[in-house]
């Protein structure tokens, strides 16, 4: 099978290590050679962060380039629009709707672009948009928009979801695995 | 057992399966997870030291003793430990000592991007470097044998994208090394006399390594065309193989020091076209030329930052996508201190007073983005102190009235100690503060000797950093709370106007920290906020404004109270009180 990617992207501290923790454990399990690039350090603290996660047969680079995602996982709609390049064409984003403003917006610097889930969507990109904040509040922690997101993304995997469940139940403390499920059954079953 | 590891981890495991006994590091992204996964070991001891020399000479104490040892650092920290690595080089070991350099090609979090392969050049020691974790695991295993073998400490050069990169690995077992310690004047006395029947000892080594280089397996001919032939190693070798598969033939190097002759010779011959790919400096490209082979490598391929595969196609010529993007202008989102962080009171303080705050290296290196703007100089670990030294002994009271040292509390034991020494030695009018929010923070929450905590979270010697400066000769040392602006102006001005050397301990734990209990988050009483921006000054991610009043982000906001202080109205209200 030719190597897929995934990038996933959004504001340093807001999970994103977790969600390639588990997706990369799935993509294991499930046979394929996988690697994943994470970010560490000072780009943690409140600034644009992205991991990469690509799978296949056989993976060398561990890192995604432009024009090379099939998915775009995201955390924040700004993120969405500045990581965009990197969508393949034909490629699939799921993203949180959830508006963090960045320095710069919040100091007037700058203005944080509206109407973004619209306008990605006018250049006939394939985008999966819900407010996974909101979700994860109801499935019962405002820290599983990670996993909300997950459960969106598996809506466009071919891998059982007992696969899925697994990941999630390798990964996930025990006492909040409950939660976790929750979160990924409301990113999954979103719009139903 | 098959299993996806960080290549930091990997390595960690490839020291424990080495039968590795002892551990001491300094934090320093790359490498820092290295020595965290290591600790999880029962039967390997690891710390914290003080700083990267003062790990790699205790190392080099439990190879001395017989055992096998390790220290692990950032490029920037094999700098500061570079004088016990010329001469251990000389002196050999006793048990294999093994020594990471994490370079950081793109500066994701690093000041520069020197490449750290001239040290392995420079003190003669060899240098293996992996291109993934299965790599990463092995290599470390294998410097080992070399370390014994040869009688010389091993360089592994690891990087970000190889660090920080999860690949699959097959895992192994521990296997126990240790030697006895024999007294040996004549190899590790390194006086002149001494160090002189040494150094061809270094010489005739380097030309057994040179053999073994040929040899070595993991100097690899992966030959598929004579088109053209690549030379090339680490994570670059990655980008060779994704952008060309088969179209071209590798060279792969895993020894990156001494690198080999007739097996570079003989891989030339092969092909029509020879290139050199590798990031930062043209170290292998340098030597291919030395040979008289005619090579490709720097004319084609950036001397800066890092590589990758659009990168590296983009090079030879072949198309790339530049994928979609929106008209709009996409605002930046720069790192910034979080909300709570305990540095902004302080910062919020010297610019009011407009201070010249020359700065060091940690979180609090952003008190130089907008809207704080502070710092006005970040150069290594410890530089703050030493250069406000010789800033106010040149500038004379103008400058002594108004400029201060900013230096986190790890970072002063780390390097700042001696700058201090040097301002009460020398007695320069400077000002320090040590911002001490009691944890190594920007590497992510390591324990320092001012914790009273070791690298396992446990009880250990505690540097009481008041007594420390006293010791020094400064008379005027006093504590403060960041989170009170009063307290923090009334202290800078005071001891700014001290006609001596002064410290100002700024106290308060990194608000990230899982044992600091957060107040309940405020809000903003829309009737009573005037819009005037008041606390939109200290740059805290929890603020905006919305329809000209401000907003508390209650997911982030930890009642610091910081912002309240600044409110002419008392707009800002605990959500306890609500």
């Amino acid at each position: 099978m030719e190597t897929k990617n995934i990038i996933i992207v959004g504001v340093g501290g807001q999970g994103s290590l977790l969600a390639s923790k588990i997706l990369g454990h799935l993509l294991l399990n499930e046979g394929f050679d996988v690697k994943v690039s994470e970010v560490h350090g000072m780009s943690q603290r409140g600034g644009s962060v992205i991991t990469y996660v690509r799978f296949g047969d056989k993976v060398y680079s561990p890192v995604v380039d432009k024009g090379e995602a099939d998915y775009i996982v995201s955390f924040e709609i700004l993120e969405t629009a500045r990581w965009l390049s990197y969508l393949k064409e034909g490629g699939q984003i799921v993203t949180n709707t959830q508006q963090i403003d960045p320095m710069p917006v919040i100091t007037g610097a700058a203005q944080y672009p509206q109407g973004l889930v619209e306008k990605i969507r006018d250049k006939g990109i394939k985008i999966d948009a819900m407010d996974c904040l909101t979700l994860a509040r109801e499935a019962g922690s405002q820290k599983a928009v990670n996993i909300v997101l997950l459960g969106r993304l598996s809506h466009y995997f071919d891998i059982a979801e007992s696969s899925w469940q697994n990941s999630l139940a390798a990964n996930v403390p025990p006492k909040f695995l409950e939660l976790n499920r929750r979160a990924f059954e409301f990113g999954k079953n979103f719009g139903k | 057992m098959k299993e996806l590891m960080l290549g930091n981890k990997a390595l960690a495991r490839g020291l424990w399966e080495a039968g590795v006994k002892f551990i001491s590091s300094y934090p320093g992204t790359p490498s820092t997870e290295i020595t965290e996964e290591a600790v999880k070991f029962d039967d390997i001891y690891c710390e914290w030291a003080p700083n990267e020399k003062v790990a790699m000479e205790s190392a080099f104490g439990a190879s001395l003793a017989g055992r096998r040892a390790f220290c692990a650092q950032k490029h920037v920290g094999l700098n500061v430990a570079a004088d016990p690595l010329f001469t251990l080089s000389y002196t050999g070991v006793n048990g294999g000592l093994v020594v990471v350099v994490a370079d950081d090609a793109g500066m994701h979090s690093s000041q520069n991007e020197q490449d750290s392969r001239h040290y392995a050049i420079a003190a003669k020691v060899p240098m293996l470097e992996p291109s993934d974790s299965a790599e990463a695991l092995a290599f470390a295993k294998l410097a080992y044998d070399i370390s014994e073998q040869f009688d010389t400490p091993v360089i592994i050069k690891m990087c970000t994208r190889v660090a920080h990169s999860q690949s699959v690995v097959e895992t192994g077992e521990r296997v126990e090394h240790s030697k006895p310690y024999e007294k040996n004047i004549a190899k590790y006395v390194m006086m002149p006399g001494n160090a002189k029947r040494r150094h061809p000892i270094v010489e005739e080594r380097t030309r057994k390594l040179i053999e073994y280089a040929e040899n070595t397996p993991i100097n690899r001919v992966e030959f598929s065309t004579d088109e053209i032939g690549i030379i090339t190693s680490s994570t670059s070798y990655q980008y060779v193989k994704e952008t060309f598969g088969e179209n071209a033939s590798v060279l792969k190097l895993g020894m990156i020091n001494p690198l080999p002759v007739e097996l570079i010779k003989n891989f030339a011959a092969k092909v029509k076209r020879l290139v050199v790919v590798e990031e930062l400096d043209s170290v292998i490209e340098t030597h291919v030329k030395s040979l008289g082979l005619k090579v490709e490598g720097s004319d084609i391929l950036p001397r800066i930052d890092e590589f990758s595969q659009n990168l590296i196609a983009e090079k030879f010529g072949k198309e790339i996508s530049s994928g979609v993007a929106l008209d709009d202008v996409i605002p930046a989102r720069p790192p910034v201190m979080c909300a709570g962080c305990p540095h902004r009171g302080m910062f919020y303080s010297l610019k009011k007073r407009k201070c010249t705050v020359l700065g060091d290296i940690g979180c609090y290196t952003l008190g130089a983005v907008p809207p704080l703007s502070t710092i006005e100089l970040t150069l290594c670990m410890g530089a703050s102190i030493g250069a406000t030294h010789g800033f106010n002994k040149m500038l004379g009271a103008a400058a002594e009235g108004k400029t201060v040292a900013v230096i986190g509390d790890s970072t002063f034991i780390h390097s700042g100690m001696t700058g201090l020494a040097n301002v009460a030695y020398n007695q320069s009018n400077s000002t320090v503060i040590i911002l001490d929010n009691s944890i190594t923070g920007m590497t992510g929450h390591q324990q320092n000797p001012s914790t009273g905590l070791n690298i396992k979270g446990d009880p250990a010697g505690k540097i009481d950093l008041e007594s420390l400066c006293r010791a020094m000769g400064i008379n005027r040392v006093r504590v403060v709370d960041p989170y009170n602006l009063k307290e923090c102006d009334t202290a800078i001005k005071e001891e700014l106007a001290a006609p001596e050397p002064s410290v100002i301990i700024s106290r308060r734990p990194c608000a990230l920290l899982k044992t600091v209990k957060h107040n309940p988050p405020l809000y903003v009483d829309k009737d009573k906020c005037i819009g005037c921006q008041s606390c939109m000054k200290i740059g805290c991610p929890a603020i905006s404004m919305k329809d000209g009043k401000a907003v508390v982000d209650q997911t982030q906001c930890v009642g610091c109270n910081v912002c309240s202080q600044l409110c002419p109205k008392k707009a800002f209200i605990s959500t306890k009180e609500a």
